[in-house]
């Protein structure tokens, strides 16, 4: 029998799956409801210092394909937008509720020494099994200097990840990286060199999923006036394949452990992330769509497919892909494929 | 959807013809297929097609699972909820069930193809092999009888095997399966599928069935509660509405349901001979199965004769469009009154007089026809044999909210009990509902 438990960054879970820090893992409801569905772990919706953000609506756009089909879609919404007390009391309670699951404090403050110790240290007080920065977000906060404004900057990256690392002691800390950079190894060094146990990618993209025609603007529309937002979903997943693989194929960040996220929707995604070298995978936009139930299907297909394989564990096949990820020029090219049609079988 | 057509005007069938005619009526889907038809589905939150499938089956999941290339977990999710998945996708009749629920249907689109899917998953599963599925919980040292190896016998079985008890079937015939094996057409069921259903189901372990016993002289069910810890009964309803018209028992005015036995049974149906004039009575599902055979089979004319309209047949708008399509004829409002002989003694032509609604009320107008016949069948309906011992109520065992009958540990479930529409699939929630029952009655004794 396939064993799902795991340790992602230090940290054991019963699977490899987490809903990431978002809209389902904001309040206690939510996150009780992930924990009977079967998520091994969440990350907290990001925390910051009160007072509490004020969001604004709508905050989601959707991308979708020819048939209707949703592709991807965008949010411009912010951090919690509820004090942080309540918050931490909810994960207190979850914690005692659910010992055997992983909650793991997300925390984005501004750029000063205090502000990030002080709101680590009261996520930590809270019971967490690690922390994650948010240094990713690409919008609404990056204006204020947060988020993606400091996840663009290696040396803020560094500078924030040493911060929270020296009040976290041993539990691990992960930074979480935005993919709005041209290079996404940068970033993850400086991680490193901050102390990250790991990092975890990748936070949403920028975008401006259409334009409406009528009114002129930019969906989703505030009042008439559109934004860029944050894009996530099926769409984004061989962008996030990629600066895994990048990062794990990297000698400096090599170590790392990787928290990987971006439009995971089924086993066979999550299967993909960890042959690529992570160690686990975070969830969002397809529990958003589909409910929390659709880790039941990733938990039976990654165990079957574990099975079949005769994989026992997780680390069995982690990381097995990457010596086959190989830079351009290692290609053989005497190696020849040539499409052979069957005019019998075109349809 | 292409139904496998066949040749009309059918005297004198080559063989070869004869076998395709009775071959899958509709072909498995291939993968690619499957794929396109699952990536139809919505993955509803709450799914009313979940609430109008008898059986409970989480479709939603299920057609997730073989888009998301999970087949096993996809057979399983169908398996639990519902063992005979694969006979239900084949033969159960969707377009009122599951696929009439579908939220696609309020879009005015199609929906989706769930009785497809359901039998792609769980056929592939079952043609790979390889582990059960599902195992035995410990052992409970209890021993079940089970009366009759139909879908509500089978079912009760194999979760009562699941829950750790040990089951001993008594089948009255030689094959198990009940009317999967011997009432539905063999174009539903076409390469022996209710045997490997039923070999895949005993692979549970901790079944045993014993043919050729059926309840009668020592076996009776007083005797059977003394030897076991709880019995069901499952054996459907054997006896057949009988017809007493003049000359109903003419040779050749045979039981719809004896001839598509006939028809399952036979390793080579171009050695039966074909009638030349057939005419069916009754407006169910077996009258078409029946009534669509005799036309594949090669029979010249064949008439389906109902005493009431279309809207009040039993068989699916989906059947009835079947029987039409085969060159059936459906002759509506009317009902036999004489069967006449012909010149060898036998059958030789049926006589109807129309009816009509009066004040609500059904009958004959007086107006009479006669259509040549050499064959006639009749598919009015099935009773529950005369059975002693447990109490009876409108002509089907009575049972309580825990599907156990008047005498306490006896159990029954399937078309002997009226629990809803006398479908494989709800003979399938009976048998798993009365195991459960079952269960926390021998586990509180």
């Amino acid at each position: 029998m396939a064993d799902l438990h795991c340790s992602i960054g230090g940290v054991e879970s019963i699977n490899p799956f987490w809903l990431a820090s978002a809209p389902p893992t904001d309040k206690y409801i939510n996150v009780k409801r992930a924990f009977e569905a079967g998520w091994g772990g969440v990350v907290w919706k990001t925390l910051g210092v009160d007072p509490p953000v004020v969001n604004a609506s709508s905050r989601y756009g959707v991308h979708r394909d020819e048939r209707g089909g949703i592709v991807g879609i965008n949010n411009i919404e912010l951090i919690s937008d509820r004090p942080l007390d309540e918050n931490l009391r909810e994960i207190e309670r979850l914690r005692r509720e659910y010992p055997d699951r992983v909650i793991i404090g997300s925390l984005m403050a501004p750029i000063e020494e205090d502000a990030w110790k002080g709101l680590a240290e009261k996520i930590l007080n809270a019971g967490v099994q690690g922390l994650e920065l948010n240094l990713g977000c690409p919008h609404g906060m990056c204006e204020r200097g947060m988020g993606s404004a400091v996840g663009q900057v290696p040396e803020m990256v560094e500078q924030t990840t040493r911060w929270v690392k020296t009040v976290a002691g041993k539990l691990p800390v992960f930074t979480k990286l935005t993919p709005n950079i041209t290079d996404i190894v940068v970033p993850a060094e400086a991680a490193r060199r901050g102390g990250a146990d790991g990092v975890a990618l990748i936070n949403t993209v920028n975008s401006i999923v259409s334009v409406d025609l009528n009114s002129m603007a930019p969906t989703p529309m505030v009042d008439g006036k559109g934004t860029h937002g944050g894009y996530c979903g099926t769409a984004v997943k061989p962008i996030a394949l990629n600066m895994v693989s990048a990062i794990a194929r990297d000698p400096e960040t090599a170590a790392l452990a990787i928290s990987a996220i971006g439009g995971i929707t089924t086993w066979r995604d999550a299967a993909e992330f960890i042959a690529l070298g992570a160690q686990g995978v975070q969830v969002c936009t397809a529990a958003m769509l589909y409910g929390f139930r659709i880790v039941d299907d990733m938990i039976a297909g990654l165990t079957n497919f574990m099975e079949e394989n005769q994989y026992r564990s997780i680390g069995d096949f982690r990381g097995r892909a990457i010596r086959n990820t190989v830079d351009w020029n290692e290609l053989n090219l005497n190696f020849d494929l040539k499409a052979l049609i069957h005019q019998d079988k075109c349809i | 959807m292409g139904l496998r057509p066949h040749l009309p005007n059918g005297a004198g069938l080559a063989p070869a013809q004869i076998e395709d005619n009775f071959a899958d009526l509709t072909p498995p889907l291939t993968a690619t297929l499957a794929k396109s038809y699952a990536s139809q589905c919505l993955y509803c939150y709450d799914a009313p097609c979940i609430k109008a499938c008898p059986t409970g089956i989480d479709i939603p999941t299920f057609i997730h699972q073989i888009r998301s290339g999970n087949l096993k977990g996809s057979a399983q999710t169908i398996l639990s909820a519902n063992i005979m998945g694969g006979t239900c996708g084949r033969a159960c009749p969707t377009e009122v069930l599951c696929e009439q629920a579908c939220v696609l249907n309020a879009r005015g689109e199609e929906p989706v193809k769930i009785g497809l899917l359901q039998r792609h998953a769980v056929e592939k599963r079952i043609a790979a092999g390889g582990d059960h599925l599902f195992v035995r919980a410990a052992p409970s040292g209890k021993r079940l009888a089970v009366v009759g190896a139909g879908p509500a016998g089978l079912s009760f079985a194999h979760r009562a095997a699941m829950l750790g008890h040990g089951v001993t079937v008594f089948e009255a015939r030689p094959k198990p399966g009940g009317l999967n094996e011997y009432g539905l057409a063999a174009y539903k069921m076409a390469n022996d599928f209710a045997q490997k259903e039923v070999e895949f189901l005993l692979g549970i372990g901790g079944i045993k069935i014993e043919y050729g016993k059926a309840l009668g002289g020592d076996q009776t069910l007083a005797a059977l509660r003394e030897q076991f810890d709880a019995v069901f009964i499952g054996l459907g309803t054997s006896a057949v509405n009988r017809l007493t018209l003049p000359g109903s028992d003419l040779k050749g005015v045979e039981d719809a349901l004896a001839f598509i036995e006939t028809l399952r049974q036979a390793k080579d149906k171009s050695k039966i001979k074909p009638a030349k004039n057939v005419v069916v009575i009754g407006g169910g599902n077996t009258a078409i199965d029946a009534a669509v055979q005799a036309k594949r089979l090669g029979a010249e004319n064949v008439t389906l004769v109902y005493r009431r309209g279309a809207d009040a047949m039993s068989a699916t708008a989906w059947e009835q469009d079947l029987a039409r399509t085969n060159d059936v004829v459906l002759k509506l409002w009317a009902m036999p009154i004489r069967f006449e002989k012909d010149d060898r003694g036998a059958v030789g032509a049926a006589v109807f007089e129309k009816t009509a609604l009066v004040d609500g009320k059904l009958g004959g107008t007086g107006e009479s026809f006669t259509l040549p016949a050499d064959l006639v069948l009749k598919a009015i309906g099935q009773t529950l044999a005369p059975l002693d011992g447990v109490r009876i109520e409108g002509g089907k065992i009575w049972v309580d909210g825990n599907f156990q009958t008047s005498l306490p540990g006896i159990f029954a479930g399937g078309d002997c009990i009226s629990s809803g529409e006398d479908l494989t699939v709800q003979a399938v929630e009976d048998g798993k509902r009365a195991a459960i029952a079952a269960d926390a009655y021998l586990r509180s004794a």
